[in-house]
């Protein structure tokens, strides 16, 4: 299976509930009247895709029915799927550079699967070849230096850790001049999970990104925000509040295997400026893909 | 990013103040608005639907009560009926008759299964039961090690087996341990689990018909999106549903699905958790959700935090003082100290739902109350009794004293000035009540 029928496989049942939905909708006349239109805005709020963003996706919707007269199932779709591409964005992936040392920060509010994707993203760099090195900077909680510890079993990967309880820069600080030293390709620090709305711990987090920042000046460092694809609307403040204490490259969804719709990564990409890398379809270490707006709205919507 | 219901309200609200009876088009605008409040409050679309219906239907001709607004009337109506359906009385954890309990935590991935299994038992260990904690996670590395850690901190017994890989043979062995260690109660930490995943869904049965649990909660982050209704109803129908617990409600999230899971499954919240520490663990209050779910914010909470952490005796003090209209810089001094036992500012203000994005650095300068203790502290007693002897020789020394600038004294003072002219008003109003509410004056910030 290629990675393209991985990230499929993972959203089959979201695809499955838009394209449901859609068919369902549309079955009578294969035309959008006033009604089908709610029922439409309806499913979308109902993926996770926010008020906000249905509105925005909605009003194109209204429009570009006035203006061609099409409202057809085959138009309306086009236009859905359009404007989530918009909110989308291009496709992009992380940069990691060649001779030299790359870093990447995993941040999130709490169990949102950091510390999996940072074994995940392990998994990933070494069997490109890459030297790759883990941190535990969370220091916080129970059993989560342990946690990483057996990621880097799993992978064969060195793990820089200090106690439980000490201080999270300080293990930044060591991570990155180990890294220094053994030449690292990435370094991939996992830090402990914090709500965006106590200061002190994102005080914490501007504090571990300062130094390493400063002992590792020529690195390319990336945060990425850890998103849980199963939170509804807080997820859009929590982009935005992390993005304000760290400079983010870009977005995690993970958990997009489970249940859940996944419309959140549209509502978070409505607002926020970093684009959405990675989508963790799994518990696994290969369970970790290049998130591809393209295919991940042809999932939520049937093609046309 | 959301401001609010009552802000949203508050327009319309006015538009139909002095009418005697509400009229459609009034109850058309306020349900439009309250829709979208529940659905921002990620309130499940169905549940959100038949919500205000029901709520259309119940203000339909309703007469005005002479003290409210056609407005305040419909707010009411919705949120005593939210108060009404969040509610329950039987949130007890129940016990089993035969004398051993069996609880057992489970949810999805993440969600806060094992730091509220911890957090149970120190609850029910203080209230005299003699709890065993059993991690049955199999799946995600260190977990059972997790449990182990926070056992032991909380001061109870665990069972893990690191090495098996059968959680149903860890269930099982773990209740005869529980027995023979002449424990009451077992908790059981399970693994997350999506609800479509067939394997760990079967394990969840498997593990169910082994221990019979006379507890079966279902563990629900806060911040969780439209999917909590059918996250429920899978988890129930797999082994059954006896309750909730809602994790995470110390973020921001306005918490939307625990009227959504209430709604569908009938079943009570029996706790809530409010932070990663093992005393992070309180009673549910109905009326708080709602207005948190309503985004009024949970100003209730957040009193009640102020109140159990300002000392009483010190309150007592600073209220005899404020209503023989004496407050002192002694008395500030002893504010401020109350204020950094609740936190820093930043938290009590995170408290507030929606605030937290709002709030820029600059607007909370942290450090103030640390300079404004200094300064004080510089002070002879005489000096904080009796502000009117602050010249400028002594105010220079204090400065000097504490480390800081004139103008740094010369500010604390005039803030000084104008709290004591704010409880001078509040004293007046407040005289003749025994109590007169909560002498914080102005935060000073
Ligand atoms: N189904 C599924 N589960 C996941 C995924 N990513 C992580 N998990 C699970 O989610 C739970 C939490 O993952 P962690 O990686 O420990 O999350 P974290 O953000 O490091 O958590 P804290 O450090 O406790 O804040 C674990 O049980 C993981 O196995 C995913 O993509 N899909
Ligand atoms: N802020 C906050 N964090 C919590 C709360 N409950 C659990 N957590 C954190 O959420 C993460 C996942 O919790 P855990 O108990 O391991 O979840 P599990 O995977 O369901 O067992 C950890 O980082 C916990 O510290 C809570 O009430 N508030
Ligand atoms: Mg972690
Ligand atoms: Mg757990």
């Amino acid at each position: 299976m290629g990675i393209f029928d991985i990230f499929k496989n993972g959203l089959k049942k979201t695809r499955g509930f838009v394209t449901e939905g859609l068919t369902r909708i549309s079955a009578g006349l294969g035309k959008f009247d006033d009604d089908k239109l709610d029922e439409l805005e309806a499913l979308l709020v109902q993926a996770d895709v926010g008020v906000g963003a249905t509105l925005t996706i909605m009003d194109s919707v209204r429009q570009s029915i006035r203006a061609t007269g099409d409202d057809g199932t085959e138009a309306v779709t086009f236009e859905v799927k359009k404007q989530m591409l918009e909110i989308l964005g291009e496709k992009k992936q992380l940069h990691i550079e060649d001779n030299s040392l790359n870093i990447l920060l995993l941040v999130g509010v709490n169990g949102t699967g950091k510390t999996t994707t940072a074994g995940k993203l392990c998994l990933r760099y070494k069997e490109e070849g890459k030297r790759v090195m883990l941190a535990a900077a969370d220091t916080f909680r129970a059993a989560a230096i342990e946690q990483l510890q057996i990621w880097g079993e799993r992978t064969q990967t060195p793990v820089i850790t200090q106690t439980t309880g000490s201080d999270p820069a300080a293990v930044c600080y060591d991570a990155v001049h180990a890294a220094i030293a053994r030449r690292t390709d990435v370094l991939i620090i996992d830090t402990a999970g914090r709500l965006h709305n106590k200061q002190n711990l994102m005080d914490e987090l501007s504090k571990i990104s300062k130094v390493i920042a400063r002992e590792a000046p020529s690195a390319n460092i990336s945060a990425l925000l850890v998103i849980d694809a199963t939170t509804g609307q807080n997820a859009v403040i929590q982009a935005e509040v992390f993005g304000s204490t760290v400079d983010l490259h870009g977005i995690v969804i993970t958990k997009l295997d489970g249940s859940a719709k996944g419309g959140v990564a549209i509502a978070v990409a409505h607002k926020a400026k970093a684009p959405i890398l990675f989508a963790g379809l799994g518990e696994s270490a290969e369970d970790l893909v290049d998130f591809d707006p393209e295919l991940f709205v042809n999932s939520l919507l049937p093609n046309s | 990013m959301f401001d609010g219901l009552s802000s949203k309200l508050q327009g319309i609200v006015s538009k139909m103040r002095g009418k005697a009876r509400v009229t459609e088009q009034d109850i058309q605008d306020m349900m439009k608005e309250i829709r979208m409040a529940l659905l921002e409050a990620d309130v499940n679309y169905s549940v959100v639907k038949s919500f205000v219906a029901d709520m259309t239907e119940k203000c339909k001709g309703q007469e005005i009560f002479s003290s409210l607004t056609p407005g305040q009337q419909i707010v009411k109506i919705v949120h005593d009926s939210l108060v009404e359906l969040l509610g329950s009385k039987q949130n007890k954890i129940a016990v089993s008759p035969s004398g051993f309990t069996v609880i057992i935590l489970y949810g999805l991935q993440g969600a806060g299964k094992t730091t509220s299994a911890a957090k149970l038992a120190r609850v029910l260990k203080s209230g005299g039961k003699k709890p065993l904690l059993a991690s049955v996670d199999v799946h995600r590395p260190a977990a059972a090690l997790q449990l182990e850690v926070l056992a032991a901190k909380v001061g109870v017994p665990s069972y893990i087996r690191p090495d098996e890989k059968s959680a149903v043979k860890i269930a099982s062995e773990a209740a005869a341990r529980a027995k023979y260690l002449l424990c009451d109660t077992l908790i059981i930490d399970t693994a997350g689990r999506t609800t479509i995943d067939a394997d760990m869904m079967d394990e969840l049965k498997a593990i169910e018909k082994t221990v019979k649990p006379t507890e079966k909660l279902l563990v629900v982050d806060a911040m969780i999106g439209q999917e909590s209704v059918a996250v429920a109803q899978a988890f129930e129908e797999a082994i059954g549903l006896d309750g909730f617990i809602m994790t995470k409600l110390d973020g921001d999230a306005r918490g939307g699905a625990a009227l959504s899971i209430r709604q569908v499954t009938g079943k009570p919240i029996k706790m809530i958790c409010v932070g990663e520490k093992i005393e992070d663990i309180e009673d549910y209050h109905p009326d708080r959700m709602a207005n948190r779910i309503l985004g009024m914010g949970d100003v209730l909470s957040l009193i009640e935090k102020a109140q159990t952490q300002f000392d009483e005796d010190q309150a007592k003090k600073t209220m005899d003082r404020l209503l023989k209209n004496t407050f002192n810089l002694e008395d500030m001094l002893s504010q401020f100290e109350q204020i950094k036992k609740m936190g820093s500012i930043k938290d009590v203000i995170g408290m507030i739902p929606g605030a937290a994005g709002k709030v820029k650095d600059a607007d909370v300068n942290e450090g103030i109350i640390d300079v404004n203790m200094a300064i004080i502290r510089s002070m002879t007693l005489k000096e904080r009794r009796f502000p009117n002897i602050l010249n400028g020789m002594r105010r220079k020394r204090i400065a000097q004293g504490s480390g800081t600038t004139v103008q740094q004294v010369n500010q604390l003072i005039k803030q000084y000035e104008q709290s004591a002219q704010m409880m001078k008003q509040f004293s007046k109003m407040s005289k003749g009540k025994k109590r007169g509410g909560f002498p914080m004056g102005g935060f000073p910030f």
